[in-house]
């Protein structure tokens, strides 16, 4: 059916980057270039009384020390989101109060980088030390107020109250929850704890800034919001957006942990008032320290449910980490409701409640899975909880209980991201496919059978149980982000395509390429991509919110229609047929009797130099009325070592509804990085810290990483459904996959021992914690 | 101070300071292609063959390359001339931000190496167990590694005149 998509074709970009050819922020050295290091803050909770920066800059070398003493101090979120933010601004570039072990002091500009970080130990810093809030249990009724008297302030109408240290605070409600819960013969009442996590995207964070020649401010940065960091950059250091460039080269991976602006402010405030090139580059600590981290989340569930297995109510309190500062604090809360709740839109009463709170600990902030991940990992477990009650078939439950295409649940319309949502109907899923192929591949009944914690094969020291759950995302923000595209055509017949969407690694440059590909029937080697450079291409919120293939694909798909047309019209013009009698194919126009026709190639020439001539181009943007999501059903098959508390998974399986994969060997690559991203979180990636809030395992040695002989079989399987607002049927597929591995291995781990993993990650403590409780 | 060695088959001088690594000396001499991830020794991005054997460029001195031969991943194969690993890399999508890759490629090469091209599953995954990445999940590298043992391991690939140099 399709020509260029819906097919394996190789990254545009790929053999450039497994040669070593491709750029990345710090591979950019400029002669003359100013190294920049930042001095962090080792308390916790501290307010510095003075700065005595001389010995550092008598020192030869030294050339510009930057800190509250000698910066305007404007407040801004990091958060790189659409304007204005629905994140708090609470944050300033350099200020006197230290908020988190990892805050930045100041920073030190030099001519390389040994003298930088040499010129930061003869700083000497005077500091108040004050009393950290270190339990985001306590934070509500804590005396330490993080954030006391500094003019905080949301940027839109939100609850924010930080004199309550609440960064924070939804609520959503359908039905009466309270009622159906007091009538309901059964009821359950669960918490869960799911931990901190780094990103760890392999390439730590950087930012190249310099001048052009004509003294416009150059940053090159790691990326995933160039737009948004040109916005940012504008405010907090006061130089005009016409001045700035923001362009982003090839990144080493994302995952929500570069949709902050957190280097680039102080590497473009160096070349301002230096005229100097600069570069700042964090070592993997300061990543793990003082970049932004998933939230810690603590999850209520209460649910009112019948013998037979129906839940009459459901209520999810959140409570939230958001550390230090309040990035992404609301709309990571609200999507903990807003990407599960509507998966069972058959429960009549549902109650969201959610807090983010303050603490003086690292900061939260965008994280694949966005709020989702960390509310799947209880809600994935109480349903399994009350069909084993019930003795309801946990996959007869999912396949009644969960959202069909041409329904819709209140709770779309009722949580959005800093204002009301936006009522949805489901247009495609294949969810109940999904589920049967997952549970066939992964030979779900037959080990059920097998399995159990009375299963004579369960009585000795090792154990084995298999476990799933359902999940569902979003693919974009509705009715806030907005893509856009451009494409010109060239006298060779191939196409420029310029979009300001930016390819973190997943492919989205290949992906877009595609797109085009498909409209205008020409090879994708045609289409000449450039993206991610706010002088050159039109602007694209940037890469998050599972939006690039659905939101800025479509952009394309808009724009590559448009020059369809265009193209038509002089193809049509130059064999004198009227435009009904012609079509597109195989990089020509020809008549639909296929008698004559011209290639795109004497097209492009015929309207540069012929007749009537003009440049075939065209733009388009695109804002989507809805956030369809993607659904997926996860299968875990563990083994549990009963003596040392080791969890070994053993298979798992995923079966995957992302619409119409534009890319099949980019989707399941997505797919894969996810669930071994997930499997990692739920099986040991954890923050530990120290008394007074240091971070203590803040290596990949220490943090821990999956390698690759740690991981299990892993079976993606992609299940097609058509979504029709997306290009050519697709949905997102980078987020949902995360959400799987908590609630799946809990939910095996149950199978298995008879025992539930209510606080996460799964680490031999935790497990034998379990076991003997 | 200035030290002869051999980078990609061809007779180069390296700047290197006193106690620097490596892994500094040859990024700040443009070969930006050995990436940094860590400095520890730990993720595996900043791999290269020194007399063809693999080590983390993080954790050796650079001094040391006096009269050695360092290969990085562009002398495994380049962009006009790319070895069958890196083929099998990009077929199989085992390429997604590409940060990994070049100390992967470099891992990779060295497994096939010492296994004269018949690896088992457990070769492979032990021979990339210092490498880390966070996009894939390995399914695919794994994949691509098994591929490339698949087609004959061929004669060192020469690598041509380098052409992408810094801006």
């Amino acid at each position: 059916m399709y020509k260029y998509v819906n097919k394996p074709v190789e990254k545009i970009d790929g053999l450039a980057l497994v040669t070593g050819e491709e750029k990345y922020t710090d591979d950019f050295i400029y002669k003359d270039m100013l190294h920049v290091a930042i001095l962090h803050s080792g308390y916790a909770h501290a307010k510095i009384e003075e700065i005595d920066d001389t010995e550092a800059l008598k020192m030869p070398g030294v050339v510009e020390v930057l800190s509250y003493k000698n910066i305007n101090r404007i407040l801004y979120t990091t958060a790189g989101q659409g304007y204005p933010e629905p994140s708090p601004y609470d944050t300033c570039l350099f200020n006197d109060v230290m908020r988190f072990v990892g805050d930045n002091i100041l920073a030190v500009a030099a001519e390389t980088k040994e003298i930088a970080e040499k010129a930061l130990s003869k700083i000497k810093v005077k500091f108040t030390v004050l009393e950290p809030l270190l339990n985001f249990e306590d934070a509500e009724t804590s005396e330490v107020i993080i954030h006391n008297g500094d003019n905080s302030h949301a940027m839109i109408p939100v609850y924010y109250d930080p004199s309550q240290n609440l960064a924070a605070k939804v609520e959503a409600s359908v039905g009466d929850f309270e009622g159906a819960y007091m009538d309901s013969p059964k009821k359950l009442d669960c918490t869960f704890y799911t931990s901190y996590a780094s990103h760890c995207a392999i390439e730590p964070h950087a930012a190249v800034t310099f001048l052009d020649r004509r003294g416009r401010l150059i940053i090159c940065s790691t990326t995933q919001v160039p737009f948004h960091v040109r916005r940012i950059v504008s405010a907090v250091c006061e130089i005009p957006i016409a001045k700035i460039r923001v362009i982003k080269p090839r990144i080493g991976g994302g995952f929500g942990g570069k949709q902050e602006v957190l280097l680039e402010p102080v590497a473009a405030l160096v070349t301002w008032r230096t005229k100097r090139p600069a570069k700042l580059t964090y070592s993997r600590k300061e990543v793990f320290r003082s970049t932004r981290t998933r939230h810690q989340y603590r999850t209520t569930f209460k649910a009112g449910y019948s013998e037979d297995g129906s839940i009459n109510a459901l209520h999810l309190d959140a409570l939230e980490n958001s550390g230090a500062y309040g990035s992404h604090a609301l709309t990571v809360l609200s999507n903990a409701g807003s990407k599960t709740l509507p998966l069972l839109n058959k429960i009549q009463n549902l109650k969201f409640t959610g807090k983010g709170v303050y603490t003086n600990l690292p900061t939260g902030g965008a994280y694949r899975g966005y709020g989702a991940t960390e509310a799947y990992f209880g809600l994935g477990q109480i349903i399994d909880m009350i069909c084993e009650e019930t003795k309801t078939d946990i996959i007869e439950f999912y396949k009644k209980w969960t959202i069909k295409p041409g329904e819709t649940s209140p709770i779309f319309q009722a949580l959005g991201e800093g204002k009301a949502g936006v009522a949805m109907t489901i247009g495609s899923s294949s969810l109940e496919e999904c589920i049967s192929l997952g549970l066939k591949e992964s030979g779900w009944y037959e080990k059920r059978k097998l399995y159990g914690k009375d299963s004579p094969l369960n009585q000795g020291r090792f154990r084995r149980g298999i476990g799933m759950s359902v999940m569902m995302q979003g693919s974009a923000i509705p009715e806030i982000d907005m893509a856009s595209a451009y494409m010109k055509m060239n006298d060779d017949g191939s196409f420029n395509l310029l979009v300001g969407a930016t390819d973190l690694g997943t492919g989205s440059d290949t992906v877009l390429s595609q797109i085009a590909s498909e409209v205008l029937d020409t090879p994708v080697e045609q289409i000449i991509v450039n993206s991610s450079d706010t002088d050159h291409t039109p602007f694209d919120t940037g890469a998050y919110a599972s939006s690039t293939t659905y939101l800025s694909g479509q952009a394309v798909k808009k724009c590559a229609e448009e020059i369809k047309r265009q193209i038509l019209k002089t193809g049509a013009a130059m064999l004198h047929l009227g435009e009904e009698s012609v079509e597109v194919k195989n990089s020509s126009v020809t008549s639909k009797d296929g008698l004559s026709g011209v290639s795109f190639e004497e097209i492009c020439r015929y309207s540069f130099y012929e007749k009537d001539q003009f440049q075939i181009q065209a733009t388009a943007s695109h804002v989507s009325p809805k956030s369809p999501p993607p659904f997926a059903a996860h299968f875990a098959e563990i083994e549990v070592d009963t003596l040392t508390g080791i969890i070994k998974v053993l298979n798992y399986a995923a079966a995957v509804d992302c619409g119409v994969p534009i890319n099949t060997t980019l989707a399941e690559g997505q797919a894969e990085g996810a669930i071994v991203n997930g499997l990692a979180y739920a099986i040991f990636e954890d923050f530990y810290f120290s008394e007074k809030g240091k971070l203590l395992n803040d290596t990949f040695g220490k943090y821990g990483f999956m390698t690759a002989s740690d991981i299990p079989p892993i079976k993606v399987i992609l299940v097609k459904s058509f979504e029709e607002t997306g290009p050519f049927g697709a949905k997102s597929i980078s987020e949902i996959n995360i959400n799987g591995a908590l609630p799946s291995l809990a939910n095996a781990f149950y199978n298995a021992t008879g025992k539930r993993l209510l606080r996460a990650p799964f680490t031999p403590e935790k497990v034998l914690w379990a076991l003997e409780n | 101070m200035k030290i002869p060695f051999n980078i990609n088959s061809r007779i180069k001088e390296l700047e290197v300071k006193p106690n620097e690594t490596l892994l500094s000396a040859l990024r700040n001499n443009g070969y930006t292609e050995v990436k940094c991830g860590c400095s520890e020794g730990e993720c595996g991005a900043c791999l290269v063959l020194m007399d063809e054997k693999p080590v983390n460029s993080c954790q050796v001195l650079a001094m040391s390359v006096r009269d050695k031969k360092v290969k990085t991943v562009k002398g495994i194969g380049t962009l006009y001339l790319p070895h069958q690993i890196q083929k099998a890399f990009v077929k199989a999508g085992a390429d997604q931000c590409g940060f990994c890759s070049p100390g992967m490629i470099i891992a990779s090469y060295s497994i096939l190496k010492e296994t004269e091209n018949k690896p088992t599953k457990e070769d492979i995954t032990r021979g990339l167990d210092g490498n880390l990445c966070r996009c894939t999940g390995y399914v695919k590298i794994l994949e691509a590694v098994e591929n490339a043992a698949k087609t004959s391991l061929t004669e060192e690939t020469k690598a041509p005149e380098a052409v992408c140099t810094n801006m």
